[in-house]
This record gives C-alpha cells, sequence and structure tokens, in this order.
C-alpha cells in the first residue's frame, strides 16, 4: 500500500480506498465468503463467550467485584427494557438481547482501532485485502436480520397459532363486516403485511451496515490526508494536525455511533417480536 | 508490516479519544459501578442484621418463655404447699377441736356423776332413816342423829 505509491509519485487515493474496501474472500459472486469478517466475527463471539462464561463462573452472590457488577448493569438494563416491551416468556428473548447488543457492539468497536493498523499487520503476515469490521459488510448485517426476521416469524405462529397467524395476513390492518368488504380488504392487506415483513429485516441490516460503512470510509478519507507522505516533505506537518484533530473528533463521535446502532438493532428486534406477540 | 506517518496519527488520534474517555467517561461509570456496589453491601448487612435480630429475638422469647415457666412453677409449688398447710390446720384444728368437745364431754359427765351420786346419797340417806324409822318403830329424830346419819351415807357413798 503505502510503500508502493510513494514510489510512484503522486498519492494513488482511489487505490488506497479500494483497498481498503476489499474483502479478503474466497470463491467469486455469490458464492464469495469474506474470510476476514467470519474470522473477526468469529473471533468477536469467542471473546464475548469467554467473558461472560468467566463473569458467569465466579459470579458471587456477594458483594460483586467491578467487572461483575458493570456485567450486571448492562445484563440487568437490558433485561429490563424486554421486561418494559416484551410482555411473554422473556427466557429466550432477554439472552437473544443481550447477544445482539453485545456482539454488534463489539464488532462496530473494530471500527474504533485505526484503520490502517489491521490491514498492515496482515499484510506483513501475507494477507492482501483485510477489512476488520464485520458490521461494514452486509453480509453480516443481513445475515442477522434475517435470523430476526426467522424468530419474528417463529415467534408470531407459536403466540397466534398458524391460522390465526396467516389469517392475518388478510385481515389486517384493514377490517370490514360482511364478506364483500373481506375480499375487498384482503389484497391491500396481504400487499402492505408482504412489504411490512420484507421492510423489517432490510431497514435492520441497511441501517447498521450504511452507517459502519460510512464511518469506516470517512476513517479512510481522513487518513488520506497524509498518504504516503514523508517527513521530508511539507504534509505531514500541515496536514498531520488536521488528520490528529478530524481523527481525534470523528473517533469519538463514533464512540456514540456504534453504541447507538447496537442499541438500536437490540431495541428494533425486541418490538418487533414483541409486535409478533400480541394480537390485532 | 509498513508503518507510515498516516497509521501513527491515527494511533494518536485513537489514545486520545483513550484518553478523553478514561477523562471523562470512565470516572461516571466507575462511580455508578462502586455505588451499586455499595448499595449491594449495604443490602446484604442490612440483610444480616434482620437475621440476627430474628435470631436474637427468638433467643430472647426463648428466655422469657423459659423464666415465665420458671416461676409458674414456683407459683404452682407454693400454692400446693399453701393447700397442704392449709390441709393440716385443718386437721388439727379439728383435731384440737375434737379434744377440746371430748374433754368438755368427759367434764360434763364427770359433774353430772358427782351430781347423780351425791343425790343418790342423800336418797340412800333418807332410805336408810326410813328403814331404821321402822326398825326402830318410831321417829328418827334427823338433827339429833346427823352425826350417825351422815356417816352412814358417806360409807354407802364409799360403796357405791
Amino acid at each position: 500500500m503505502a510503500t508502493e505509491v510513494e514510489s510512484a509519485g503522486p498519492v494513488d487515493m482511489t487505490g488506497y480506498i479500494k483497498h481498503h474496501l476489499t474483502h479478503l474472500s474466497s470463491g467469486d459472486g455469490f458464492n464469495a465468503i469474506h474470510l476476514d469478517s467470519v474470522f473477526f466475527k468469529l473471533l468477536i463471539a469467542a471473546v464475548f463467550l469467554i467473558v461472560l462464561l468467566r463473569v458467569a463462573g465466579r459470579a458471587t452472590a456477594g458483594v460483586p467485584g467491578k467487572f461483575q457488577c458493570a456485567v450486571e448493569m448492562v445484563l440487568d438494563g437490558i433485561d429490563s427494557l424486554v421486561k418494559d416491551m416484551f410482555h411473554g416468556d422473556r427466557t429466550f428473548v432477554t439472552p437473544l438481547a443481550i447477544t445482539i447488543f453485545c456482539m454488534v457492539f463489539l464488532m462496530n468497536f473494530m471500527d474504533m482501532i485505526p484503520v490502517d493498523l489491521l490491514p498492515a499487520i496482515g499484510e506483513s503476515a501475507g494477507l492482501e485485502y483485510l477489512r476488520v469490521v464485520p458490521t461494514a459488510d452486509l453480509s453480516t448485517t443481513v445475515g442477522m436480520a434475517l435470523g430476526v426476521f426467522l424468530l419474528i416469524q417463529y415467534y408470531g405462529i407459536k403466540s397466534k397459532g398458524i391460522v390465526t397467524f396467516f389469517g392475518e395476513f388478510l385481515t389486517a390492518p384493514f377490517h370490514a363486516n360482511g364478506v364483500v368488504g373481506k375480499v375487498l380488504c384482503a389484497f391491500p392487506n396481504l400487499l402492505l403485511r408482504l412489504i411490512e415483513e420484507a421492510v423489517r429485516p432490510m431497514s435492520l441490516s441497511l441501517r447498521l451496515f450504511g452507517n459502519m460503512y460510512a464511518g469506516e470510509l470517512i476513517f479512510i478519507l481522513i487518513a488520506c490526508l497524509t498518504l504516503g507522505s514523508t517527513l521530508g516533505s511539507w504534509v505531514p506537518w500541515v496536514l498531520g494536525p488536521i488528520q490528529f484533530i478530524a481523527g481525534f473528533v470523528w473517533t469519538a463521535f463514533h464512540v456514540l455511533v456504534i453504541t447507538l446502532q447496537a442499541f438500536i438493532f437490540m431495541m428494533l428486534t425486541i418490538v418487533y417480536l414483541s409486535m409478533a406477540t400480541e394480537h390485532h | 508490516m509498513s508503518i507510515t506517518i498516516t497509521l501513527i496519527i491515527q494511533g494518536l488520534a485513537f489514545f486520545a479519544v483513550a484518553w478523553l474517555v478514561m477523562q471523562f467517561g470512565w470516572p461516571g461509570i466507575n462511580k455508578a459501578i462502586e455505588e451499586r456496589q455499595a448499595k449491594i453491601a449495604s443490602g446484604l448487612a442490612a440483610a444480616d442484621r434482620g437475621q440476627k435480630d430474628l435470631e436474637d429475638a427468638q433467643a430472647k422469647a426463648q428466655e422469657i418463655i423459659k423464666d415465665a415457666r420458671a416461676r409458674a412453677q414456683v407459683l404452682v409449688d407454693q400454692a400446693a404447699k399453701r393447700s397442704n398447710e392449709l390441709v393440716d390446720e385443718a386437721k388439727n384444728t379439728a383435731m384440737s377441736e375434737g379434744e377440746r368437745l371430748i374433754s368438755a364431754a368427759r367434764s360434763e359427765i364427770a359433774a353430772e356423776s358427782t351430781r347423780v351420786r351425791a343425790d343418790l346419797r342423800d336418797q340412800v340417806a333418807a332410805l336408810a332413816v326410813k328403814g331404821a324409822e321402822q326398825v326402830l318403830g318410831r321417829e328418827v329424830n334427823a338433827s339429833t342423829h346427823a352425826a350417825l346419819l351422815d356417816e352412814l351415807a358417806g360409807q354407802i357413798a364409799a360403796h357405791s
């Protein structure tokens, strides 16, 4: 990357950006597997599980240590949110919400790591491309959103029964009395319902992906300020402080964005599930 | 691995944010955690205290019950003793009263027998005088022979 462009004279910003936005993948087209996203997602999942299991294993009923206390505060907070919004059996929904929040947050957090650091380490290890933020990969977010989508259908069928569940496709949101009215309403109802169901996973996945992708892109653009410069030139002395300030401000702002996006993904999941279990 | 100026500045920005979080974010979180710990600790202490208070109260109640039992036992003993005393007293009174009545009856009987004996003596004396009169065929002057008659009556009384 930077070493190549140095000798090329004018800085190859397009190449740099393109390089940063290319996944390390195997296979082509639909069959492509983004190895970097999968690796980092699994790594984060392992870290999350190990930390949580350790805390759970060491948990004491007495006065908790600081780390246990912090974990308890997050878990309690999520549980009370779920309790407020989801009026049903929470034995699965609360762990689901905790997992979504923590996993999305940790995956988003990869964006905070200096954008060139891990790709540079990867390059020295022989990896040509490396994108470290799994949630800036549409495959990851769509995958999670589809999981939530299937859960919505499952909870809907479970709480309403298969007849009522599919009956609602034709009888809600427009209600009518009489056979003619019901028949007239059936088609618009079906259409609206299908749109509604399709929009949920789309908005869920695109919102998260868009935010993280844009965040990553801005980090890359900020990095372009001093791209390929040497201490001998004027660039690092003039643009360096600007890059530092811009990077600092955007990273600090991004702390809020990654937390908020994780929170939104979790909240919408709970809301969709609670809507699926409530009768019209 | 290619370390560039860009990467170094990125690292600086990252640590600046880390410093920012440490300076302004962490104290609030730390405070919340410590407050929670203190709350849990005080709650546990209160529970312990409550448990101990309950145990103390139970022990105290046991003590009071034991004390009350002992005192009741003392009262029962005293009552039994007193009733025994009363019975004894009544028995003694009755016995002494009976003895008194018996002795009174005895003395009355003695007095009666003395009286009857005196009466009988007088009658015997009179009978003796009458018998003597008939034997002598004349009247015996009681006053003249009073001494004789009295001696006779006394002999009769001594034999009777």
